[in-house]
């Protein structure tokens, strides 16, 4: 279990983490999402134990980072930003250096490194220089390194970044099924990934927490859950806008946009209204005819920019 | 423990990945041959002993030692993988002396190398094995003190060049402490003591103390002061300045 107490770091009067305080329990996946500089990776190096914070308490599995670091990491493992290697050693000396730093018996790290090599497919290039490897290889022997012991804690700064995505796929299968009791840490910038592997989201803005709830929470908070998403022959935009306006389920509609003699224009529901019911009802008996009808989850971009930024998308 | 050892073996391994550890040796090689047999006045002497081939050493390690001293942290600071290693379970002083024994056992391979050196001179004449043995432990006790405080000022930067200019002038200053030039400059208006302590500091002060066979222990135990001081030093750098 990580366990953080009003977290926060000053970097001369930069205040990266502004008193951040949350717990993450095992079996919890928990996508860290924010802009750039939102303090997602300092949050990271300092549960680590890379960063002192400026004051605040962080415990990982009982081992507190500030009096106990090394108990700490023994149980943590860590891909950091840009996964950083030695480009003169290849992935299997890199293997047993961090096999041997963690202190794995050599028998058990023999078999891990040929499990860890097959599950993040390794096997062509483990004995290539690292600076010989591609950016998408660098990744997976970084993640290979973090995952390496079975860690009970996984720290994962950006762990799909420079991925393409057949290899996004692959890790994010990989952080799934790994996933079960264990405490998964993972930042990232593509908000479709947390819906994959997360159970859990949290968005970091200015060094503090807007958000916290599971990733269905997410887009369900969004202005766009369910709002209906249609689209008419343009001739017939404006009537249709008029009768779908006249119903009582409908709170307003927006985000009009016409393109190629066709209009699509979202009606947004008033609260707890059987919205798509009485749209259906309508076009039924109406002059005009549906081209296409969408019931929208929620957009998880429009909430991260709503929640990070105070605006809201517009036309996404 | 367990940490030191981990990196020790990674670093020297790492020593021979890279051209570095060739490139050195063979210069490291090729210098002490010509200060031995051609600066050092070896034949033009026709006394068998090694003491021009020892002589040369500060000069030599001035030279090439901040050479393999300047990339321990500089560089670990600069591609980040500084924040791989100090994640890892392996506390920050086992780091650091884990890199240090490794950069001053290399050393001491390129110095074990010299040996031929001595076999020379035992073919050509009787020399005074005792005096050549001390002579070496003193040289390889330099060694680790250029190390030491090359390690502590590499910490210092991202960039190798400039951990390799500033453990160069720092090393110079240590030789140079004890050179007549200076310790003469100086006596004429600083009160003795000064003098001493000054002169006391000088790494040729101590090395010349070593060479002459007599193997004082307040030489050795200089030379291990200036090393754990440096590496102490070293630890509270790499603490201070790992994540900027």
């Amino acid at each position: 279990m990580i366990e953080i107490k009003n977290l926060t770091k000053r970097f001369g009067h930069i205040t990266a983490v502004d008193d951040l305080s949350f717990r993450v329990q095992p079996g919890e996946v928990l996508g860290f999402l924010g802009p750039n500089g939102a303090g997602k990776s300092t949050t990271m190096k300092m549960v680590t134990g890379f960063l002192a914070p400026t004051s605040g308490a962080i415990s990982v599995c009982g081992h507190d980072v500030l009096t106990d670091a090394a108990g700490a990491q023994a149980a943590i493992g860590y891909l950091p930003e840009g996964a950083p290697l030695y480009p003169d050693m290849n992935p299997r000396s890199m293997m047993r250096f961090v096999g041997r730093a963690r202190g794995m018996a050599p028998s058990r790290l023999t078999a891990r490194i040929d499990e860890v090599c097959r599950l993040v497919h390794l096997e062509a290039v483990m004995d290539q220089r690292i600076e010989t490897l591609s950016k998408g290889f660098k990744r997976r022997v970084g993640l290979a390194l973090a995952i390496l012991n079975d860690p009970e804690v996984l720290i994962l700064d950006e762990p799909t970044d420079g991925l393409d995505p057949n290899q996004k796929h692959e890790v994010r299968e990989l952080i799934r099924t790994m996933s079960a009791g264990k405490v998964i840490v993972l930042s990232t910038h593509i908000l479709e990934e947390v819906e994959a592997v997360c159970t859990r989201a949290m968005i970091v803005a200015e060094g503090s927490i807007k958000f916290d709830g599971t990733p269905a929470e997410l887009r369900g908070s969004s202005r766009f859950a369910g709002a209906i998403e249609i689209a008419v022959a343009s001739d017939h935009a404006e009537v249709a806008q008029r009768d779908l306006a006249e119903l009582a389920s409908v709170s307003h509609i927006g985000e009009v946009v016409e393109a190629e003699g066709e209009t699509r224009f979202v009606v947004f529901p008033a609260t707890d209204a059987p919205l798509l019911e009485d749209v259906q009802r309508v076009a039924a008996g109406a002059s005009w005819s549906l081209v296409r009808l969408a019931v929208d989850r929620g957009r998880m971009d429009d909430v991260f920019r709503t929640v990070t930024t105070g605006q809201s998308a517009q036309g996404a | 423990m367990r940490g030191t050892m981990t990196v020790f073996r990674r670093e020297l391994a790492g020593y021979f990945g890279t051209p570095v550890a060739y490139v050195f040796l063979v210069i490291f090689l090729i210098l002490a041959g010509v200060f031995t047999w051609q600066l050092g006045g070896y034949y033009e002497l026709e006394q068998a002993d090694l003491r021009g081939f020892f002589t040369f050493h500060p000069w030599l390690y001035l030279a090439l030692i901040p050479a393999l001293s300047m990339r321990l942290w500089a560089e670990e600071r600069r591609s980040g993988t500084i924040e791989f290693l100090m994640t890892l379970p392996i506390s920050t002083g086992g780091a650091v002396l884990g890199k240090f024994l490794a950069a001053w056992a290399f050393t001491g391979l390129g110095l074990a190398l010299t040996v031929t050196n001595w076999w020379t001179v035992n073919y050509l004449g009787e020399p005074d094995n005792g005096v050549i043995l001390a002579s070496y432990l003193g040289s390889f006790l330099m060694a680790g003190g250029f190390l030491a405080v090359g390690s502590a000022l590499s910490a210092l930067t991202k960039n190798q060049v400039s951990a390799f200019v500033l453990t160069f002038t720092a090393s110079l200053l240590f030789v140079l402490a004890g050179f007549p030039a200076v310790t003469d400059a100086i006596s004429g208006w600083a009160p003795d003591w000064f003098v001493a302590s000054i002169r006391n500091l000088s790494f040729l002060d101590h090395f010349d103390a070593i060479t002459r066979g007599v193997v004082d222990a307040r030489d050795v135990l200089y030379f291990l002061s200036v090393i754990a001081l440096f590496l102490f030093g070293s630890a509270v750098i790499v603490d201070q300045k790992k994540a900027d």
